[in-house]
């Protein structure tokens, strides 16, 4: 999973069936030690409700997004699973 | 998956028959700010997206599954179209 910071949401009226009704949002990654934003922006699914700004866990392989949803496996692959309150690390 | 634009198309007469009737777009992904971010590649267009358009698409094992009841053998797929970004 990738922690990364939320900063857009996509509206899209022609799309995949499996999209309908959900909530698409970007999410820009951020090493989560550093705390520095890195990598390239995801465009990831959200139940949870998250807003612009937020600090969020990202599941980026297909399988936890098809569990979420409780749907068969389809193509979607990016999902937001959780609101981060806080990260420890040791350095 | 990941924002891109359109921003061309190939074509393929020779290919393998699991590939027949789908149409392959050149994209060119895109940061949330819809500046190119990385290089380009081909996409299975699972929507009937323009060229210049906004799209998603979804890349690794999950793009064989763009077409419901058909599995594809794709490495990326478009599956959405992007009418706006709030950011």
């Amino acid at each position: 999973m990738t922690v990364g910071r939320v900063v857009g949401n996509v509206v899209s009226t022609v799309k995949h069936p499996l999209y309908n009704g959900q909530k698409i949002l970007l999410v820009q990654p951020v090493d989560p030690v550093h705390g520095k934003p890195g990598g390239n922006t995801v465009v990831a699914v959200d139940t949870v409700g998250v807003g612009i700004g937020e600090l969020v866990l990202v599941a980026t392989e297909g399988r936890a997004a098809s569990e979420i949803l409780k749907v068969p496996r389809g193509p979607v692959r990016s999902i937001i699973v959780g609101i981060v309150d806080e990260i420890e690390t040791e350095t | 998956m990941r924002l891109a634009k359109v921003i061309g198309k190939v074509w393929a007469t020779a290919k393998d028959d699991s590939l027949r009737g789908l149409r392959f777009s050149v994209i060119q992904p895109l940061n949330y700010r819809r500046e190119p971010e990385g290089g380009t590649l081909v996409a299975i267009d699972a929507i009937g997206a323009g060229e210049d358009e906004t799209v998603f698409y979804v890349g690794g094992a999950d793009a064989t599954l763009a077409f419901p009841g058909r599995s594809i053998p794709s490495d990326a797929s478009i599956v959405g179209i992007v009418d706006r970004v709030h950011t």
